[in-house]
């Protein structure tokens, strides 16, 4: 049973990654989870310098998911390159770093530093909700999503991967910029804008007023897009949003998705990378399909 | 280290208005636990997606127990916990309290904060006292923890103790030490750490804050750091790696 894929040239012993953010550099979840096992780890997004991050609270539990704000909080490119990424190459896995950045100078400046280490694909974050500059603000934007996608494609010595948003009119729209601007990869879907209110303090649950939707709630509209953006791309796709179990994540590599990413899950329980590894197995076996890739997007 | 575990309710019993006390048998957890550090408790309803921290009150050998308050959907599932019942934890998280041998010590809880001051007044053999603060003389854990210390009692009504808060109960009975442990909510803890600098008393706060992955990988907890962290390289820190305990001058609250 062949469960490897290729993204862009990197081979990926199983499709099955973290989203970024959820699972820090992997440091912490190592206890529980074996970094072995997957096929990549995406840290959490990196920044050419240390930013605080939003005030709290910067969470919100809501119905099958949950609002964040962080406002990616990142120790910055310098001690992350002398401690995550060193500690990352001790497992076999993929180590696919996400960067942010306010401004285009911010990205290049931490893509062309990760040019000498040691990482196998970059992912670009145009699309966080939860900052004022940058992020989403290239990522809502065709034509500036082709234009960061050049500038970053420019420098980058690694395979890179753009990050799309749902927050948009089109999603297809954004892919084939990013596709046009040279990404080898997109990945999708970030979060979704959203809002609660918590009724007792009659206020926002969460300091930064809005936070990204994330977890189960989210996946149906994920699945869409996924699928939309596979009948609109040549290049792969990695497939995210409330991915909480094998089926899951077989409905996205069904849609389009050559990988996929838990990330939400990871909370409620740390095991569901592994799980859904397996789970993935288990559904080959039963289903006698001996290679993953021939799995992806075969629903038309 | 942590231990990922499917772990077994013993009992449960409800102990005043909304607070339940359940006894858990596990694995590792409970013998590895010191006051202070807490567990992720997972709901068995998905659509509850974060582990809910609880504090470690007591530990006995490989049971530990949890008392806690009843404030949404998540905990009322666990209320309904019978014993036998499995229930999904992680644990222990956190650093807990350091105990500072050889002075006199004050041991401080407010509301839910009350329960870990249990296990610490176990652990503690220097000379303390206990302050308890409730809403109201409907209590909880201060038959329990009296067996450990003299307990000195606040309530919001004065209808039991001091009417007030826990330093107007420290200033009305001359509660004296050198070294403070608090844990309750964050005004309470704000007033402790006032008390302290003011007295020049080494103090000690668990602090509390939304949390989602609890084991100090989102950074949604994050409480702000008098100095720049040598993690986060900015004035924050992990409340559930680095804490929840901390020296009152390490954190603006």
């Amino acid at each position: 049973m062949n469960t490897k894929v290729n993204l862009a040239g990197v081979e990926l012993k199983n499709p099955v990654m973290v989203a970024s953010g959820t699972f820090g550099s992997g440091i912490e979840y190592s206890e529980f989870v074996d970094l072995n096992k997957l096929g990549a780890v995406v840290t959490k997004g990196v920044a050419n310098v240390p930013w605080p991050g939003n005030p709290t609270p910067r969470i919100a539990e809501t119905y099958g998911g949950m609002i964040n704000a962080i406002g990616l909080q990142n120790p910055g490119i310098d001690v992350f390159a002398g401690r995550d990424i060193p500690f990352l190459q001790k497992y076999d896995t993929k180590i696919i770093v996400n960067v942010c950045g306010k401004s285009e100078s911010d990205y290049i400046e931490v893509v062309e530093r990760l040019g000498d280490e040691k990482v196998d694909m970059l992912e670009i974050n145009i699309s966080c909700p939860n900052v004022k500059e940058g992020g989403i603000a290239f990522g809502q934007n065709a034509a500036n999503i082709e234009h960061i996608t050049k500038a970053v494609k420019k420098v980058a010595k690694q395979p890179v991967i753009m990050k799309l948003s749902p927050n948009v009119t089109d999603i297809t729209e954004m892919a084939r910029a990013a596709e046009a601007g040279g990404a080898d990869v997109v990945s999708l879907i970030n979060t979704i804008t959203g809002m609660k209110i918590d009724i007792e303090r009659q206020s926002f649950a969460v300091a930064n007023k809005t936070g990204g939707l994330s977890g189960p709630a989210v996946k149906p509209v994920a699945v869409r897009m996924v699928y939309q953006v596979a009948n609109a791309v040549k290049i792969p796709i990695i497939g995210m949003g409330g991915i909480a179990s094998a089926e899951d994540a077989l409905e996205f590599i069904l849609a389009g998705a050559t990988a996929i990413s838990v990330g939400t899950a990871n909370f409620h329980n740390p095991r569901t990378t592994m799980e859904v590894v397996e789970g993935i197995e288990k559904y080959m076996a039963r289903k006698g399909v001996d290679d993953i890739n021939s799995l992806i997007g075969i629903v038309k | 280290m942590k231990f990922d575990e499917i772990a077994k309710v013993v009992s449960q019993e409800q102990l005043s208005e909304g607070i339940f006390d359940m006894w858990i048998e596990t694995c590792n957890i409970a013998e590895k636990a010191v006051p202070g550090q807490f567990i992720s408790v997972y709901t068995r309803d998905a659509s509850r997606l974060l582990p809910r921290p609880i504090s470690i009150c007591e530990v006995d050998g490989n049971r530990l127990r949890i008392v806690y308050r009843v404030v949404g959907g998540g905990t009322t599932e666990f209320s309904g916990y019978k014993s036998g019942e499995s229930i999904h934890i992680l644990g222990p998280i956190g650093n807990g309290f350091p105990i500072k041998e050889g002075g006199k010590a004050i041991l401080i809880g407010g509301g839910i904060g009350i329960p870990p001051m249990l296990e610490l007044a176990k652990r503690i053999s220097d000379d303390k006292t206990i302050v308890l603060g409730y809403r109201s003389r409907d209590t909880f854990l201060d038959r329990d923890i009296k067996v450990y210390g003299n307990i000195v009692i606040a309530t919001d009504d004065g209808s039991l103790g001091t009417k007030g808060t826990v330093i107007d109960a420290i200033k009305e009975n001359n509660v004296e030490g050198n070294v403070i442990y608090a844990c309750g909510p964050t005004p309470m803890l704000r007033a402790v750490k006032a008390y302290a600098m003011e007295n020049n008393i080494e103090a000690w706060l668990s602090l509390e804050e939304k949390m989602a992955c609890g084991v100090g990988a989102c950074l949604a907890c994050v409480c702000k750091s008098t100095e720049v962290d040598d993690h986060s390289m900015v004035h924050n820190k992990r409340i559930c790696k680095d804490g929840p305990v901390f020296n009152a001058t390490e954190v603006d609250l």
